[in-house]
């Protein structure tokens, strides 16, 4: 019976954590896009869209060097794309999150379960799926 | 059109977008699609970096609030993402040799199917038998009613998994959540209590189109300008989707966006074998 409570009281835990981090995620990300995108606005917004065509996004945006170097220079869309690129991670680290918490929990399965999910999201991140 | 004017236009529709998909729990990247290519001729391929973006926001801004309550199968959504996220990356894989015109056609019929699952019945069966493999993988787990924790049980895991594999390709492929797959899984193979499968569906949806965000990220799909916008536009309609979905009677409304998600598809899928796109 104790060791039931241990159990459910770490899965109420590891569920008030993955949340949190969730939430953490979604604020950070919204408020950084909307500070860049006020931003981009007074920088671009008399230009006109062309996203009719297209050409794919330069190295600026598909980079964390290149988000880092754009940022540096006072450019807004890299602000923004830094917004996205934390609203990405934020399931990854959430997947982080839950490996500790099984770890924690010593749910051996489990532990292994969420590795293959993380091997599987960093095999699409560094694969060189990019063609 | 500057892209000031743009930017506002494309925040209104997106906001529309997340209250729809919210409302219908079709989710948000569905909606954003048609809107960015068929009204604002957007090419498909920034279409789908946006949505998948959006859908990235909309399921942890949700999930959150649901995985806090322990609603969600945190176990059942960590071991189905093995499948999904599988899934994603080969939909991604597949997407380079997809042309943009079938990738539209595709999306249109994916689209029908969502949309004609929003007013299906919904699982309200609890099972108190489920099979070796569910008990083996731990899936059998409780959620909260105003009547103290329901316990449920499950079976029929290898069917559902499959289903999620190919509810990840499509997500991979298109961009989507594809939310009603992911339900149609758990609900009609694994006899996962609605509730728990609505969830738990959400809940992988972040992972999974993170999965394939990273690639479409670095193959420049995903254009800050349209980005924002969207992201922003489809939080905050779906945080009012949120607020006023226990206030109205939301059959009606299910019925009208599902005919017209479907006028949009039919669209879709006409414009895709004209090469519109």
């Amino acid at each position: 019976m104790k060791a039931q409570m241990k159990k459910k009281l770490t899965d109420y835990d590891m569920q008030q954590l993955i949340g949190q981090v969730l939430r953490v995620g979604v604020i950070l990300s919204g408020t950084i896009a909307t500070i860049g995108g006020i931003w981009y606005l007074f920088q671009q917004g008399s230009g006109t869209p062309h996203y009719g065509t297209f050409s794919g996004e330069p190295a600026g945006f598909t980079s964390l060097t290149g988000i880092y170097k754009g940022i540096l220079t006072g450019s807004a869309a890299e602000i923004i794309q830094l917004g996205v690129v934390i609203l990405i991670a934020t399931p990854i680290i959430r997947i982080i999150f839950s490996l500790f918490s099984f770890i924690l929990e010593k749910d051996g399965l489990y532990v292994v379960i969420t590795l293959i999910v993380l091997s599987v999201i960093l095999f699409s991140m560094f694969g060189g799926l990019k063609v | 059109m500057t892209i000031l004017t743009f930017t506002l236009i494309l925040l209104a529709g997106a906001y529309l977008a997340g209250l729809a998909g919210s409302l219908t729990g079709l989710g948000g990247g569905v909606v954003i699609i048609p809107l960015l290519t068929l009204f604002f001729h957007v090419d498909i391929r920034y279409a789908i970096g946006a949505a998948l973006v959006a859908s990235i926001a909309t399921s942890s801004g949700s999930a959150s609030a649901y995985v806090k309550e322990g609603i969600t199968n945190v176990r059942l959504g960590m071991f189905l993402e093995i499948a999904t996220t599988v899934g994603a990356v080969a939909g991604a894989i597949i997407a380079v040799y997809t042309p943009v015109n079938t990738v539209a056609i595709v999306f249109g019929v994916m689209l029908i199917f969502s949309a004609s699952m929003t007013l299906r019945k919904k699982n309200e069966q609890i099972l108190t038998e489920g099979s070796r493999m569910s008990d083996i993988l731990k899936l059998n787990s409780t959620y909260p009613s105003p009547e103290g924790p329901v316990p449920y049980k499950l079976k029929h895991i290898g069917r559902g998994f499959s289903v999620m594999t190919i509810a990840g390709v499509l997500s991979g492929l298109l961009g989507i959540g594809s939310g009603a797959l992911k339900v149609l899984a758990m609900d009609t193979a694994m006899r996962v209590p609605f509730r728990v499968s609505t969830t738990t569906s959400n809940f992988m949806v972040g992972v999974t189109a993170a999965a394939s965000a990273v690639v479409y990220l670095q193959r420049g799909y995903i254009d800050p300008g349209i980005a924002f916008p969207v992201v922003i536009g489809v939080l905050a309609g779906a945080i009012t989707g949120s607020k006023i979905l226990m206030k109205i009677n939301v059959n009606a409304l299910k019925l009208i966006f599902s005919i017209a998600i479907t006028l949009i598809a039919i669209n879709m899928i006409y414009n895709g074998f004209n090469h519109k796109f």
